[in-house]
């Protein structure tokens, strides 16, 4: 399914730099995104969207007049590399504790619909 | 002196004197919280029997001479962060029943120190947003114009902090949302150095951005707070092993000296004439304690918002999708496949601001969008963070108004999310480049409050609390406090 979403997607939506003035958004491409983002919206919601989602887009794009050339992206804001820790364990056994929190659980196992038939 | 009105140095002062017990001060606050709560709607949970508890320890603790340094004082945390067997919501229906298994850091270091927790503020929903009006619960107000937003996501914070419910709380700010509050409430609100407080246990809203911090009535109770909320944490992978100087010692050296950089860009159109005018002011009296004032540049300033909307919402589409209605969190009723569990547990759980920012990260990280928005992005990213560098190169702080404008009606900018997103224009570059802020009360236009923004370079939080507290030391804006309560 993912794969499938990718190729439709590319197919639907302009590029930035595709010859179109306006990045604005159509109905079809905010519910695409919506689907990509597991969100169901309602019918009001997506049409409110399409506008504001525009409007965010649109702003954005101004970022391409940047002079970025030969700019290294930004990758952590104290250029910090990533710290690991030791491979041991430091903390009990929780899942009872933890799963009061999950809407559906049985005998220590989350719950969710059938996937396979 | 009633007990509401003081600051929280002189309610530690109080203590130590024995003038008044912590069970005293917490029921004096339970009282007020009783009295103006509601009509603020700056609480989400009220810990009345939690609190008393503590309260009743702290003064045990005291008798047999024991006790941290913050013992037997109240605080409110921002609904953003973990409490242990309390309700966490982070302002989302999302979280409407989620009871946190466990502790943020910052919650445990204040408690450890002897903090009580009067209860959890409200706040927009995941901290996205600038006015309240997105959490779940309902818009905070603003004590100073019940019309008025306090600004947001720290919002009810501000407004506890700013209507004596609570001498302090604690606040999170990923582009201004513990500044721009502070600012709108004339309250005092620093951001830290990114990696300064442990995130551990703050719900996470953009990664690179977030930052833990305080809101309080003088620079004095922010530096006693902040002193026990920084360090490392090795459970946070991006905290930094950095020494904690004592800001509160740090206090009271002398302004004399500190070069202070004003934004050309700041005073440009957009910003209101009469905060200009108070911003101003507050920097004449900075330089007659011995600051001199100098111009510098921030070339990329107009990008900081588009970036901002770029960078957060991506990091933000990534966080959110921990909510799948499996775990923990809202679940759909009566599902007929895992997809639509999935979608529909959020669609309902998460609110319109929230959905929107879900959907900008994921278009903007798509194939064939990544490049042009987001690796553009970090590259302006790291233009605006060399501006901030090489200002740094000749001034020590970098000086302006923390916002374009003082606080704005509930409802005003709610119809264009943009109109909104440049409220934060002068705090995002902070958040961007990971350096410290602080806002701080500097003057009354029209009877709402102005806040003075000072950026420093990374860890120089010690250098902002100074200029603030020598600021606060000869001016009286910072004890301002809206007539209904005083």
């Amino acid at each position: 399914m993912y794969h499938c979403v990718r190729v439709r997607q590319r197919a639907q939506l302009q590029g930035p730099n595709s010859g179109i003035s306006a990045v604005s958004l159509d109905k079809d491409q905010v519910q695409h995104i919506a689907m990509l983002a597991r969100l169901r919206l309602a019918d009001e919601e997506i049409t409110q969207t399409v506008d504001k989602l525009s409007r965010i887009v649109d702003f954005v794009d101004q970022l391409s007049a940047a002079p970025t050339a030969n700019v290294v992206p930004m990758a952590h804001p104290l250029n910090q590399t990533q710290r690991l820790r030791a491979d041991r364990v430091t903390e009990a056994n929780v899942r009872d504790a933890v799963q009061k929190n999950a809407p559906a659980v049985s005998e220590g196992l989350y719950i969710v619909p059938k996937v396979l038939d | 002196m009633e007990l509401h009105v003081q600051t929280l140095t002189e309610l530690k002062a109080g203590l130590d004197r024995g003038d008044f017990s912590s069970v005293e001060l917490t029921q004096a606050m339970q009282a007020r919280i009783a009295q103006h709560g509601e009509s603020l709607n700056a609480f989400i949970t009220i810990m009345d029997d939690a609190a008393l508890a503590a309260a009743q320890l702290a003064d045990e603790k005291r008798a047999a001479g024991d006790g941290g340094v913050l013992n037997g004082l109240p605080i409110v945390h921002k609904d953003i962060f973990c409490t242990r067997d309390v309700l966490t919501t982070c302002g989302s229906r999302m979280l409407e029943n989620f009871i946190s298994p466990y502790d943020a850091s910052v919650v445990e270091r204040l408690s450890d120190a002897g903090a009580v927790v009067l209860g959890k503020s409200n706040m927009d929903e995941f901290a996205m947003g600038s006015s309240n009006e997105t959490s779940y619960f309902g818009p905070v107000k603003n004590p100073w114009d019940l019309d008025r937003s306090p600004g947001g996501s720290s919002g009810g914070s501000a407004a506890a902090v700013a209507a004596r419910l609570a001498p302090a709380a604690t606040g999170t700010d990923t582009g201004g949302s513990i500044r721009q509050p502070a600012a709108l409430t004339n309250t005092v609100g620093i951001k830290p150095t990114y990696g300064r407080v442990s995130r551990y246990g703050m719900i996470a809203f953009a990664s690179s951005l977030d930052q833990a911090g305080v809101i309080t009535r003088s620079a004095a109770d922010a530096a006693l707070l902040l002193g026990v909320m920084a360090g490392f944490d090795e459970r946070d992978s991006t905290s930094v092993d950095h020494p904690v100087p004592d800001y509160v010692a740090g206090l009271e050296a002398s302004l004399k000296g500190l070069r202070v950089g004003i934004v050309r860009q700041h005073f440009d159109s957009g910003l209101d004439h009469a905060t200009g005018e108070a911003v101003r002011e507050a920097l004449q009296v900075l330089q007659a304690q011995g600051a001199t004032l100098t111009e510098v540049d921030l070339p990329n300033l107009d990008y900081c918002v588009p970036t901002y909307y770029v960078v957060a919402p991506a990091e933000c589409s990534s966080n959110m999708s921990r909510f799948d209605g499996v775990r923990f969190g809202r679940r759909a009723d009566n599902p007929e496949d895992l997809l639509d569990l999935y979608s529909r547990s959020r669609g309902e759980g998460f609110g319109e601001e929230v959905k929107r920012r879900i959907m900008t990260g994921t278009y903007v990280l798509s194939a064939g969008y990544y490049d042009a928005y987001y690796l553009q992005a970090q590259k302006v990213r790291q233009l605006i963070s060399d501006d901030f560098r090489k200002a740094f190169e000749s001034v020590d702080v970098i000086a302006g108004p923390t916002t374009p404008t003082p606080a704005f009606k509930l409802g005003d900018k709610t119809d264009d999310p943009i109109t909104m997103y440049l409220n934060d224009i002068y705090t995002i570059g902070a958040n961007l480049a990971g350096l410290p802020a602080i806002s701080a009360p500097c003057g009354m236009v029209q009877g709402l409050p102005v806040g003075l923004h000072l950026v420093g370079p990374h860890w120089a939080e010690e250098s902002l609390l100074r200029t603030v507290h020598q600021y606060q030391s000869q001016t009286d804006w910072h004890r301002a406090c809206p007539e209904a309560f005083r």
